[in-house]
C-alpha cells in the first residue's frame, strides 16, 4: 500500500515541476512603513502581488524546514545541515550558468531554457541539424528555476558525499570535514557568482537574492516548484514516517531488523537537499540552516512525541517565514535576516517559558516550591508551639512563635502574614496573635504527621538509629503524597506515637479543625487528646 | 565556453601581476601580503581549533562577529580599529557563553545550540548593517566574500625631515614610487594593522607553545601540571575573534572558515608533529596566496574566494601524497603487507615441515 502511494507520489510529481516563468518585479511607489502597509491592501498593485507570493513561499519554506528539520536535529546532525546549505551555492551558480549554455546550427539558437522547457521539440531540432555546436553566450543567461533547484540539489548531495568521504578516507574529524567543505564549496560557488558579475550578465542581480534571500523576488515559477517539493517531501515522511522515526531513535536496533538504514539515511539527505533548496530564495544560503534548525530544536524543546514535534516545528517554520517576509517588506531589507530573528524570537519565548523546561519557568517553579516550604514549616511551628501547652487555648503569639523558630520577632511578623496571605492562619490584636484557620490546622497535621511517621519508619524498617531520622524526614515532610502516606501507616500498622514518643497526628485530628460553619474569624477546637 | 574561462594569458596573469606598475602603490604585492597575512594568522588560530575539535566553533564565531562589529559601530559610529576588535571580541565570547548556556539549561545539543546562537547573532547583524550602516564600504558584499581588491588603493605615509630623506635617497634602495617628496610610503593600513595582528598570533603561540600544545593533546596532564584549562579556552577564543575581525575586510565573514580550516587540515595529512604543522601552516598561507591571487588574475574573480580555491587544490595534492592518509601511501603499504606475509608463510613453513 505505502509503496503504491510513494509511487504514486513519484510520478504526480514532475507535472508540477513544468512551471512557467512569470515576470514580475518589486512595484515603485510609496516606500515609508505606513505606505508599505497600505499597499498590502489594494488589490491592483504588483508590490502587493509580490507579497502575497512572498508569503506563500514562506509558507512552503516553513513547512519543509520545519519538517526536514526535526529530523536533523534529533539524529544531531544540525551542522551537517549548515554545511549542506552552503555547499549548495555553486550548483545554484552552475545551474544559471547552464542556461548560457546554447545550441548553435543551421536552424538557429536553442537555449538551455528552452531545452528544458520543451525537450522533444528542441531535441528533434539537434537531430535535424546535424553539425551543430554548444557555445556560451552571456547574453542568454536567465534565472530558471528548475535548473537551479537540480544543480543545487546535485552540488549539496556532493557536500554531503565529500564530508563522507573525508572522514573515511583521512585522519581529519567531522567536525574539519564539515568546515572544510562549507568553506570550499561556498568559495567556488564565489568564484563564479563573481566571474558573472564581472561578465556584466543584466541577470545576476536576481542571484545576489540566493544569498540572504530576498522573498519578493518569488516568481509563480519559483512558487510552484517549492509547491510541488513541498508536497513531495511532506508526502515522503509521511509515508516512510515509520522508517525515519525508528533509524532517527535506535539505529542500531534497526539495523538489526534489517531495516535498509544507510539507505534511508542517504533519502533523508536527499530530502534535506530539497527543503534547502525551497527555502534558498526567500531565506538565503547563509541563513538557510537556521530554518533548519531554530524552529525544530524550539519544537524539541516543548514536547517528548516525534509527531507532535514535527507539527510544531512546522508551525514555527511557518510563524518565522510569515513575520520575517513581512518584516522585511517593511525594512525595505533581505528577507533571510528577518525570518531566522523571528525563529530565534520563538525559540527564545520556548526557552525561558516551556511549560515543563523553560529556564524562567523551572526559576518560578522553584521560587513559590521554596515559599511553600517556608510556609509549611511555619505551620509547623506553630503546631510545636500549641502541642507543648497541650493544645490548650487557640492563639499562637508571636513571641511563642519566634522562641520556637529561633528567630526575631519581625521575623515571626512576616512569617504569619505570609501565612495569613495564603488564608491559612487569621492574625488578631494587631498581628501579634497567631490564630490557624481550617486549611492551616489541617496542613500544620499533614506536616507534622508526614515527618513522624517517616521517622518512625526509618527507625523501625529501615533501622537507623533514632537520633539521625530528624534531617532526612525534615525534607520529605514536604513532599510526602496521601498514596504513599497511606502506604506507610498501613507499613507501620497505624502506629500512633514517633519514636522520640511524641504522639502522630491521625485523620480525625486533620478533620477536628475542620468547623462545620463560620468564617475566617471562627475560633477552631482543637481535638487533640491522647 | 571561451567566455566563461577566459584564455590563459601568461604575459597579464604571471608577468604583470608582478612587474606592472610599482610593487608599492596599488600594487598586487599587497593584496597577496594581505592574503598570507590572514591565511597565516587565521591558519595558526584554527591549528589548535582542529586539535581541540572546535572547528566548529570557529565557524559560529566568524558568523557572530558581524553582530560585534555593527553593534560597536551604532555605538561609536567609527569603523575605528580599537572599536571592531572590541566588538568582535565581545560577540566571540557572548557567542561561546550562548551555546554553553543553551546547552546547559535546555535539552538542546550541543550542534544545534552552535546552529541556533550563531545564525541569530548573524542575521542581527546582517539587519543592522543593511538598515544603519548604509554609506560606509561595509555592505552585504563585504560581509560575503570580502574585498581584499580595496587592498593596495591608499597608503600609510610617513613625512621625514629633508634630511632623512635625502640621505634616503641616497641610498637608491628606494624609488620614487616609495618616497615623493619627503613623504615616505608605507604600506596599506589594513596590511598593517593585519601583520601586527600575525606577528601577536606568531608571538603568543611562541611563548605559550607548551601550555596549547598540552591542553591541546592531554587536557587531564594540562590540569595536573596546574595549566589553567579555562583560560587557554578563553585566550584562544579572543585569538579568533581578534583574528577574524581584522581579516574581515579582505575575506568576509565566511570564506574566513576556509582560512581557519584548511592550512591546519592540509598540514594534519602531511604530518603529525605540531611544529611541523605550524612551520607547513605558513607554508601553505604563502604558496595559497600566491596561487590564489594569479587564479584572480586570470579568470577576473573575488581573490580571497580564489585563494581558497587554490587552497582547495594544495588540500587535495596533499591529500594524493599524504604519507599516512593519501592513496598512495595505503596502496604501499598494502603491497608492502602482502609481500610480508608472503614472506613470512615462506619462513613459518620450515619450521611446521621439521
Amino acid at each position: 500500500m505505502r509503496r503504491v502511494l510513494f509511487i504514486l507520489l513519484l510520478t504526480a510529481w514532475p507535472a508540477l515541476l513544468h512551471a512557467q516563468q512569470a515576470g514580475g518585479v518589486a512595484g515603485e511607489g510609496d516606500h515609508t512603513m505606513g505606505g508599505r502597509f497600505l499597499r498590502l491592501f489594494d488589490l491592483n498593485d504588483t508590490g502587493v502581488s509580490n507579497m502575497r507570493r512572498a508569503l506563500l513561499g514562506a509558507v512552503f519554506l516553513g513547512v519543509s524546514c520545519g519538517l526536514l528539520g526535526s529530523f536533523i536535529v534529533v539524529r544531531r546532525m544540525a551542522l551537517f545541515g549548515d554545511t549542506l546549505s552552503h555547499a549548495v551555492l555553486p550548483g545554484i551558480m552552475f545551474g544559471f550558468l547552464a542556461t548560457g549554455i546554447v545550441l548553435v546550427g543551421a536552424g538557429g539558437v536553442i537555449s538551455a531554457d528552452d531545452m528544458v522547457r520543451s525537450p522533444l521539440e528542441s531535441f528533434g531540432a539537434f537531430w535535424k541539424n546535424s553539425g551543430c555546436s554548444f557555445e556560451f553566450r552571456v547574453e542568454e543567461l536567465t534565472k530558471n528555476p528548475v535548473l537551479i533547484f537540480v544543480g543545487a540539489t546535485i552540488a549539496g548531495l556532493l557536500g554531503g558525499a565529500v564530508v563522507t568521504f573525508i572522514r573515511r578516507a583521512t585522519r581529519l574529524k567531522e567536525d574539519v570535514a564539515l568546515g572544510l567543505v562549507l568553506a570550499v564549496f561556498y568559495a567556488v560557488g564565489v568564484v563564479l557568482l563573481t566571474r558573472v558579475q564581472g561578465l556584466g550578465s543584466s541577470e545576476v542581480t536576481g542571484l545576489s537574492g540566493f544569498m540572504f534571500g530576498q522573498a519578493a523576488l518569488l516568481t509563480d515559477g519559483d512558487l510552484k516548484l517549492m509547491g510541488a517539493i513541498t508536497v513531495f517531501a511532506v508526502g515522503t515522511v509521511a509515508i516512510f514516517y515509520k522508517e525515519l522515526l525508528l533509524t532517527s531513535f535506535d539505529n542500531s536496533y534497526a539495523e538489526a531488523a534489517g531495516f535498509p538504514v544507510r539507505a534511508i539515511h542517504y533519502s533523508l539527505i536527499l530530502l534535506l537537499a530539497f527543503s534547502v533548496v525551497v527555502a534558498l530564495q526567500a531565506v538565503g544560503v547563509v541563513l538557510v540552516s537556521a530554518m533548519l534548525i531554530t524552529p525544530a530544536a524550539t519544537a524539541y524543546m516543548l514536547t517528548d512525541r516525534m509527531h507532535r514535534m514535527l507539527w510544531l516545528s512546522m508551525g514555527f517554520g511557518i510563524f518565522a517565514g510569515v513575520s520575517g517576509a513581512f518584516m522585511s517588506f517593511f525594512f525595505d531589507a533581505p528577507t533571510g535576516p528577518f525570518m531566522v530573528l523571528g525563529a530565534t524570537l520563538v525559540f527564545v519565548v520556548a526557552f525561558l517559558f516551556s511549560p515543563r523546561h523553560g529556564v524562567v519557568t523551572r526559576w518560578l517553579r522553584q521560587y513559590s516550591r521554596a515559599a511553600q516550604v517556608q510556609r509549611e514549616n511555619t505551620l509547623k511551628a506553630v503546631y510545636h508551639v500549641l502541642e507543648a501547652r497541650d493544645f490548650e487555648g487557640e492563639g499562637v503569639s508571636l513571641r511563642e512563635l519566634a522562641e520556637r523558630r529561633s528567630e526575631t520577632e519581625e521575623d515571626a511578623s512576616r512569617l504569619s502574614a505570609e501565612l495569613a496571605r495564603h488564608h491559612l492562619a487569621t492574625l488578631h490584636e494587631d498581628g501579634n496573635q497567631v490564630h490557624l484557620t481550617p486549611e492551616g490546622w489541617q496542613r500544620a497535621c499533614e506536616i507534622v504527621r508526614n515527618h513522624r511517621l517517616w521517622e518512625l519508619y526509618l527507625t523501625n524498617e529501615a533501622k537507623i538509629a533514632p537520633d539521625h531520622v530528624h534531617d532526612d524526614a525534615e525534607k520529605i515532610e514536604h513532599v510526602l503524597g496521601e498514596e504513599v502516606v497511606r502506604a506507610l501507616e498501613r507499613t507501620l500498622d497505624h502506629a500512633r506515637i514517633d519514636p522520640h514518643g511524641r504522639p502522630i497526628p491521625g485523620l480525625a485530628d486533620l478533620q477536628a479543625g475542620l468547623a462545620p460553619e463560620g468564617g475566617p474569624d471562627h475560633i477552631l477546637g482543637f481535638g487533640k487528646r491522647l | 565556453m571561451s567566455e566563461l574561462i577566459p584564455p590563459f594569458d601568461f604575459q597579464k596573469v604571471v608577468i604583470d601581476t608582478w612587474t606592472n606598475g610599482p610593487f608599492a602603490i596599488y600594487g598586487w604585492g599587497w593584496r597577496v601580503l594581505m592574503g598570507f597575512l590572514v591565511i597565516t594568522a587565521c591558519g595558526l588560530v584554527g591549528n589548535y581549533l582542529i586539535l581541540r575539535r572546535m572547528a566548529l566553533i570557529g565557524d559560529a564565531i566568524s558568523h557572530s562577529v558581524l553582530a560585534g562589529i555593527a553593534i560597536a559601530f551604532l555605538l561609536t559610529h567609527s569603523l575605528g580599529t580599537l572599536p571592531m576588535m572590541l566588538g568582535a571580541l565581545a560577540a566571540g565570547l557572548v557567542t561561546v557563553g550562548l551555546i554553553e548556556f543553551i546547552h546547559r539549561k535546555s535539552r538542546v545539543k550541543q550542534d544545534a545550540a552552535i546552529g541556533i546562537a550563531f545564525t541569530s547573532l548573524f542575521a542581527l547583524g546582517v539587519i543592522l548593517i543593511h538598515t544603519q550602516m548604509k554609506g560606509t564600504h561595509f555592505d552585504a558584499n563585504c560581509v560575503l566574500y570580502g574585498d581584499l581588491m580595496a587592498v593596495g588603493q591608499s597608503l600609510v605615509s610617513v613625512e621625514l625631515s629633508p634630511l632623512l630623506a635625502g640621505k634616503l635617497k641616497a641610498t637608491g634602495l628606494t624609488g620614487e614610487t616609495v618616497l615623493q617628496g619627503n613623504e615616505l610610503f608605507l604600506a596599506p593600513g589594513q596590511v598593517l594593522r593585519m601583520a601586527v595582528v600575525t606577528l601577536v598570533v606568531i608571538v603568543l603561540v611562541r611563548l605559550f607553545y607548551k601550555e596549547l600544545l598540552v591542553s591541546s593533546f592531554d587536557s587531564a596532564l594540562a590540569v595536573s601540571l596546574g595549566i589553567n584549562a579555562t583560560a587557554i579556552h578563553l585566550g584562544i577564543m579572543s585569538a579568533l575573534s581578534i583574528v577574524v575581525v581584522s581579516s574581515f575586510d579582505a575575506v568576509g565573514a565566511i570564506l574566513v572558515i576556509a582560512m581557519l580550516i584548511l592550512p591546519g587540515a592540509t598540514a594534519h595529512l602531511l604530518t603529525q608533529r605540531l611544529p611541523v604543522i605550524l612551520w607547513l601552516t605558513v607554508a601553505y598561507a604563502l604558496l595559497s596566496s600566491v596561487l590564489g591571487v594569479h587564479l584572480a588574475r586570470w579568470i577576473d574573480c573575488n581573490i580571497a574566494a580564489a585563494m581558497v580555491v587554490a587552497g582547495a587544490a594544495l588540500f587535495v595534492l596533499a591529500w594524493i601524497f599524504s604519507p599516512i592518509d593519501g592513496p598512495i601511501a595505503k596502496w604501499r603499504a598494502r603491497n608492502a603487507s602482502v609481500d610480508q606475509d608472503l614472506d613470512g608463510m615462506g619462513e613459518s613453513a620450515e619450521p611446521l615441515v621439521s
